[in-house]
């Protein structure tokens, strides 16, 4: 036999191959909204994580420089502020201390086990308070980062000390925990795909159900993949495109 | 609120702005404040001088509170602002604070940094504390870089947009910290001919300082300061040409 016309009939077959397995996996029985319904179950879920994310990270490393930096206030103040720093504490080291897959069945099978809810919510409130406590560390490292000076000039004109933070820290802290915050969703966004355990229909549940339909596994699995880098290295872009924007604002 | 003399009201012509008794503040076993007592008047440009950790920075920084002072009694105004339930933030907006550092809002233009504490705090509107803040600055020269950021501008003109931004307040007092030590020489001009502008207007000043030529000329009263406590009061002339502590007499053999 020919050696070239050998090659050519490799080549031939594995495009039909190819082109059967695509046919199956993605067209047949319109399996390909297993992944377009995935992926956005995967953002949705990801998209108010992120919120949930930032703003109890935000109050939590609020609270915790608040109390670092306490000046005088009355007793009471003091009191509730030393209680509050305690409940942070106790939060960070038992989210940062446990893995998310744990504390996404505990939520979903134990503190919601009585009620009837929508899964995704279950996945939000989970990936929201866990992403919570690394912003948390990093706003909170942006925090302590700003010069004092800043805060002195926000107090000597008159702001009090959460007008300060409101006008003077926290924008500046924003800008300098970007890069750390975007990183921490790009993990976010990777790290909810073991909201299956839950059985919520995300982009890698979505793949896992067309493969355990087909018995194939490579094309699936390798579709799924390939829409997370896609939206990893999207998102890095976008990223680095606002991070240049925010520092051409003071240039 | 406590008044100095609950009987009769301030009088800003006869009493003084500022009266500060038996002032105490310790860091952590450290004296750096020993009883410091001081009445500053309408008017008075101070000039507080002394050896390098002598507690001229923690004086000043007492006066509004940035530093809480240990012991003693600040009275502005006529009010015990050292008493805890006095809210110090609305006292504060009537000392104006300039810091060696500048300490301008990195993330705000020259506008912003100067016109945010009026609308925020005292409700002016944008409009008009713009305006306000364009005749500012105007006045030091630097109308056009009012959309400027604070690292497009050199070290001088920081210190004067620091200035005018506390101006912007309206205060009844501007308290200043070595406010062109971290400047290079050939900036120091600049912003001394803003503070001489001040005290010819007849703003009530209180200058912590190494400028000594400076004091001399436009001081209306030297304070000296060593090891937490005022050493002398006098006017520039008492205070350059006759010294009456040794210690004085000492700083000024280094200084001059
Ligand atoms: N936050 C602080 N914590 C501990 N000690 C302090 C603090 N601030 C000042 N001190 C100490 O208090 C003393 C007085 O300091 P202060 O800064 O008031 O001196 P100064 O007269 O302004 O000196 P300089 O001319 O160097 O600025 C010094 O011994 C200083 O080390
Ligand atoms: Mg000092």
């Amino acid at each position: 036999m020919n050696f070239f016309s050998a090659v050519g009939e490799d080549i031939s077959n594995f495009f039909t191959e190819f082109g059967n397995d695509f046919y199956l996996n993605f067209i047949k029985n319109a399996r390909w909204q297993y992944l377009v319904n995935g992926l956005g179950v995967t953002l949705k879920v990801t998209l108010f994580a992120v919120i949930i994310g930032i703003v109890l990270g935000f109050l939590v490393a609020i609270i915790r420089s608040t109390h670092d930096k306490a000046g005088t206030m009355t007793p009471f103040l003091k009191f509730v502020l030393n209680v509050l720093n305690f409940l942070c504490n106790v939060y960070l080291t038992v989210i940062r201390g446990t893995p998310v897959l744990v504390q996404l069945l505990i939520i979903y099978f134990v503190i919601f086990a009585s009620v009837r809810i929508d899964k995704s919510f279950v996945a939000i409130i989970a990936f929201g308070v866990n992403s919570g406590a690394y912003v948390a560390e990093i706003v909170r490292g942006g925090i302590m980062s700003i010069d004092q000076g800043q805060f002195e000039a926000g107090r000597s004109l008159g702001f009090n000390f959460a007008q300060t933070m409101w006008y003077i820290i926290i924008p500046q802290t924003f800008k300098n925990v970007l890069p750390a915050l975007g990183n921490e969703f790009i993990v976010l966004l990777k790290e909810t795909s073991v909201a299956g355990y839950i059985a919520l229909e995300d982009l890698t549940k979505g793949g896992d159900i067309i493969r355990s339909q087909t018995f194939s596994a490579l094309l699936p699995l390798l579709a799924v993949a390939a829409i997370y880098l896609l939206m990893v290295v999207l998102l890095s872009n976008l990223l680095k495109i606002l991070e240049r924007r925010l520092r051409s604002s003071e240039k | 609120m406590k008044n100095s003399n609950p009987e009769k009201p301030f009088n800003p012509e006869t009493d003084p702005l500022i009266s500060v008794k038996d002032l105490q503040k310790n860091f952590k076993g450290l004296h750096a404040l020993n009883g410091v007592s001081l009445d500053i008047y309408k008017g008075d440009v101070v000039f507080v001088v002394g050896p390098s950790g002598s507690g001229k920075s923690t004086f000043l920084r007492c006066l509004n509170r940035l530093e809480e002072p240990s012991g003693g009694e600040i009275f502005f105004e006529g009010v015990e602002i050292t008493d805890r339930a006095v809210d110090i933030n609305k006292h504060r907006q009537k000392m104006g604070m300039v810091f060696q550092q500048f300490n301008l809002f990195p993330h705000m233009t020259v506008l912003k940094n100067m016109t945010q504490a009026p609308i925020k705090l005292q409700h002016i509107s944008k409009a008009e504390a713009e305006a306000e803040a364009r005749k500012l600055l105007d006045r030091v020269g630097l109308l056009d870089r009012e959309n400027a950021y604070p690292n497009q501008l050199s070290g001088g003109q920081k210190q004067r947009i620091a200035i005018v931004r506390a101006l912007c307040m309206k205060p009844d007092v501007m308290l200043f910290d070595e406010p062109t030590s971290a400047l290079d020489p050939e900036m120091v001009g600049e912003v001394l001919q803003v503070m001489r502008g001040l005290a010819e207007e007849k703003m009530t000043m209180v200058v912590v300082t190494h400028e000594m030529a400076f004091a001399r000329e436009v001081a209306s009263k030297i304070v000296f300061m060593a090891d937490g406590q005022i050493l002398e009061t006098g006017t520039p002339d008492e205070f350059f040409n006759h010294p009456k502590t040794e210690r004085l007499k000492q700083f000024l053999d280094k200084v001059l």
